[in-house]
C-alpha cells in the first residue's frame, strides 16, 4: 500500500517511536545504573543520566563480584555461557541438518514415522522431561560439564522441520545432476546443500544462540560445581547476596554483559538472517 | 563413443503402473537418436533409465559392451542436460563443469585445458566462466548445462527436454546448435521432445512412443512418408494429417469419401477391396487440380492466411470431417468456395479403423 497521507504517517511514526521507546528505555536504565555507585542507586529519586563509574562497576562485576553473593566476578561465567549457548546452536544445527537430510533423501522404512517421532518432540521440552533428563544426565556423569549443560538441549524438531523445508525447495534434478556428476550422499550433502543452505543456518544460529544463552533452569540444575555457573544464573544469584541491600549498580552491569553477546551476534548476523528467513529463490 | 541396447526394457512403478512396455531399441555408435511423444508417454522415463535415474524393470541395458543395469549414473560414462539446466546455483559457471571431473579426481591442470576447451566451444567468454548461473540468460545457462555434458567426454549424451525452457527464438538457434555440436563431436545421443520439428530436424532416427509402447522407429522421412499408425501420422508434420472414415470400392482401386473419389496406388495395398478404412492424407499433398472437371471437389469452411501459405479447412461432399489443405502462397478463397483438388495416390495412406495400424 502506498499512500501519502500526511497524518498516517505522522500517526504511524508517533507508533514507532512508543514502541521504540519502550523498549529501549529500560536498557536505557540499566546502562545508567550501572554508571554510578551502590550509595547513589539506593536514592530516590534513581538517576537517568549516567555516572562516572562505568569503568569501576565493570572492573568489579568482572573480576570480583558481590561480597555475600557467590563472591565471584562474571567473567568466567561469560566465557561458560557462551560455550554453552555456541556448543547448543552448533550441535542443534548438524544434528538438524543430518536428520533432515535423512528424511529427505533416502528412502527407508517408515521415513515418515521417524519424521513425525522427531516432530512429536516439540511437544516435549526439557521444562516438561526435567526429571528423567536429569537422571539420565547424572547416570552418564555429565553434572558439572559443558556436555550436560548442551546435548541435553541440542535435539531440535524445529530446527529439523525447517531445514527439512529448505531442501524440499532444492530441485531433484541438482541431485540426479550430481549423482551423474558421481557425487556420493555425503559429498552432496557437503558440495550442494550445506551451501544452498547457508542463510537458512545462518539464520537458525541466531535464534539459537540466543535460546541456548537464555537457558536458566536447566543450568541451575545440572550445576552444582561454581565453575560451571552461567552468566543468566548469576545475575539471579547476585539478588541474593544475604544480609546486605542489593548492589544494583554491579547487578545492571552484569546484566549488561549478559546482553551484549546476543547483541552482537543478531547485529553482526542480521543480514544473513533476514535473508535466510524471507529469501525463497534458490 | 559407444552403441546403447534396450532389449525388452520394461518399467512398473511400486504402485503397479506400468511405464514403459518393452522396448527394443539399437542405437549405434555416433548416431542421434529422438525420443519423441506426447506427455506423458514414458520418453523420459526411458531416458532417465538409460541414465540410471530410474531403475530397469526388466530387459537389459547396455552401453557399449557393458550391461549398465545396475551401474550407477556415474559410473555408466553417460552425460545428460536436463530441462531445467539443473545448474548448481552456488557455483560459478567453471566450477559448474569442473565439479564432475573433481570428483573423479582429475589434476587441476586436464580440469582447466577441458573446461577451456568446452567453454571455447560454446563460445562462453572467460569472464562468463566467473559468473554464477543466475547472473546468466537462459541461452547462456542452456550453454552452460551442455558445457557440464561435454568436459565429461561421455560415450552417450541423453537430453531431456533441452530446449523446452527457452523462448521460440532462441530453441531454434540453439537447436541448430545442438545439430553441428553432436555433429562435430560425434558422441551417441539420445534426445528427448515433445516438439516434433525439434525430433524431426535433429534425430538421424526417430523413435515414437505412445503409452509406454514404441509406435515407430525409423528415420524422419520414413515416418513422414510411412507412418506406421494413425497415432504416429497425426503427430509427426504440421499442420496434422487429415483423417476421416471412409470406404474402398468393390474393385479395390479407389477410396470414397462422401461422394468424393480418390484414386488408389497400383500394387501398394492389397486385400483393400470393399472394406472401411481411415483414409490419411497431408494437408500439403492435396493440391488444387488444372479443370474443374475432378472427381474431388471440397467445399471450403474456413481460409486462413499465414503468408507463405494458405491453410483452407473444408469437407468432402456429404461427408462432415475437417480436412485442411495447404496451398503455397497466397490464394483468393471464399468460405463456401467448391475446389477442384488431385492428390497423387502414392501420398495416399489407409490405416485400419480397428488396430489404427498402417494398410499396406
Amino acid at each position: 500500500m502506498v499512500e501519502n497521507r500526511p497524518m498516517v504517517t505522522l500517526i504511524s511514526h508517533i507508533v514507532l517511536i512508543l514502541g521504540v521507546l519502550t523498549i529501549a528505555f529500560p536498557i536505557w536504565i540499566t546502562f545508567v545504573a550501572a554508571t554510578h555507585d551502590a550509595v547513589r542507586m539506593v536514592q530516590i529519586p534513581l538517576p537517568l543520566w549516567p555516572g562516572g563509574m562505568f569503568f569501576e562497576n565493570l572492573e568489579q562485576a568482572l573480576l570480583k563480584g558481590i561480597e555475600g553473593a557467590t563472591g565471584l566476578g562474571v567473567g568466567f561465567m561469560l566465557l561458560n555461557s557462551l560455550v554453552m549457548a555456541l556448543m547448543i546452536a552448533c550441535g542443534k544445527i548438524a544434528i538438524s541438518l543430518l536428520s533432515a537430510f535423512a528424511i529427505v533423501y533416502f528412502r527407508f522404512p517408515f521415513r515418515m514415522g521417524f519424521f513425525w517421532m522427531i516432530f512429536i518432540t516439540l511437544m516435549l521440552p526439557v521444562e516438561v522431561r526435567i526429571i528423567p533428563t536429569f537422571e539420565v544426565v547424572a547416570n552418564l556423569g555429565m553434572l558439572n560439564t559443558y556436555w550436560g549443560l548442551s546435548i541435553p538441549l541440542i535435539a531440535s524438531a524445529t530446527a529439523t522441520f525447517m531445514f527439512r523445508q529448505t531442501f524440499l525447495t532444492i530441485p531433484d534434478e541438482l541431485l540426479e545432476a550430481a549423482r551423474i556428476d558421481g557425487a556420493g550422499p555425503m559429498q552432496f550433502f557437503k558440495d550442494i546443500l550445506l551451501p544452498m543452505s547457508r542463510t537458512n543456518i545462518a539464520a537458525l544460529f541466531v535464534i539459537l544462540f540466543i535460546y541456548g544463552w537464555n537457558q536458566y533452569l536447566w543450568p541451575l540444575l545440572v550445576t552444582t560445581d561454581r565453575d560451571m555457573y552461567t552468566i543468566v544464573m548469576g545475575i539471579k544469584q547476585l539478588l541474593e547476596a544475604a544480609e546486605q541491600a542489593p548492589e544494583w549498580n554491579i547487578i545492571m552491569m552484569t546484566t549488561l554483559l549478559a546482553m551484549l553477546p546476543p547483541v552482537a551476534v543478531v547485529v553482526f548476523m542480521q543480514k544473513l538472517f533476514v535473508k535466510g528467513l524471507t529469501e525463497t529463490e534458490k | 563413443m559407444a552403441q546403447v541396447r534396450l532389449d525388452q526394457i520394461q518399467k512398473t512403478y511400486p504402485n503397479g503402473f506400468k511405464a514403459i512396455h518393452g522396448v527394443d531399441v539399437e542405437i549405434a555408435e555416433g548416431e542421434f537418436i529422438v525420443l519423441v511423444g506426447p506427455s506423458g508417454c514414458g520418453k523420459s522415463t526411458l531416458l532417465r533409465m538409460i541414465a540410471g535415474l530410474e531403475t530397469v524393470t526388466e530387459g537389459t541395458m547396455s552401453i557399449g559392451d557393458r550391461v549398465v543395469n545396475d551401474l550407477e549414473p556415474a559410473d555408466r560414462d553417460i552425460a545428460m542436460v536436463f530441462q531445467n539446466y539443473a545448474l548448481y546455483p552456488h557455483m560459478n559457471v567453471f566450477d559448474n563443469m569442473a565439479y564432475g571431473l573433481k570428483i573423479r579426481g582429475l589434476a587441476k591442470a586436464e580440469i582447466e585445458t577441458r573446461v577451456k576447451k568446452a567453454a571455447e566451444i560454446l563460445e562462453l567468454t572467460d569472464e562468463q566462466l566467473t559468473r554464477k548461473p543466475r547472473q546468466l540468460s537462459g541461452g547462456q545457462r542452456q550453454r552452460v548445462a551442455m558445457g557440464r555434458a561435454i568436459v565429461r567426454e561421455p560415450s552417450v549424451f541423453l537430453f531431456d527436454e533441452p530446449l523446452s525452457n527457452l523462448d521460440a527464438k532462441l530453441r531454434v538457434q540453439m537447436r541448430v546448435e545442438i545439430k553441428r555440436l553432436q555433429e562435430r563431436l560425434g558422441i551417441t545421443s539420445v534426445y528427448v521432445t515433445h516438439d516434433q520439428v525439434e525430433a524431426m530436424t535433429l534425430g538421424h532416427r526417430l523413435i515414437v512412443l505412445n503409452a509406454g509402447v514404441v509406435e515407430q522407429l525409423g528415420t524422419p522421412i520414413e515416418l513422414y512418408e510411412r507412418p506406421a499408425s494413425v497415432f504416429v501420422a497425426g503427430f509427426i508434420g504440421s499442420p496434422s494429417m487429415n483423417f476421416a472414415a471412409a470406404k474402398t470400392a468393390d474393385d479395390g482401386r479407389t477410396v470414397q469419401l462422401g461422394g468424393a473419389e480418390f484414386a488408389l496406388p497400383d500394387g501398394i495395398f492389397t486385400d483393400t477391396a470393399d472394406r472401411d478404412v481411415i483414409l490419411g492424407i497431408r494437408p500439403e499433398d492435396l493440391t488444387l487440380a488444372a479443370g474443374n472437371d475432378s472427381a474431388t471437389t471440397m467445399t471450403a469452411s474456413l481460409v486462413e492466411h499465414l503468408g507463405a501459405d494458405t491453410l483452407v479447412h473444408g469437407y468432402f461432399g456429404t461427408d462432415r470431417s475437417d480436412m485442411t489443405i495447404r496451398l503455397g502462397g497466397f490464394h483468393h478463397i471464399a468460405d463456401g468456395d467448391a475446389l477442384a483438388l488431385q492428390v497423387v495416390p502414392e501420398k495416399i495412406h489407409l490405416f485400419d479403423p480397428e488396430t489404427e495400424k498402417r494398410l499396406g
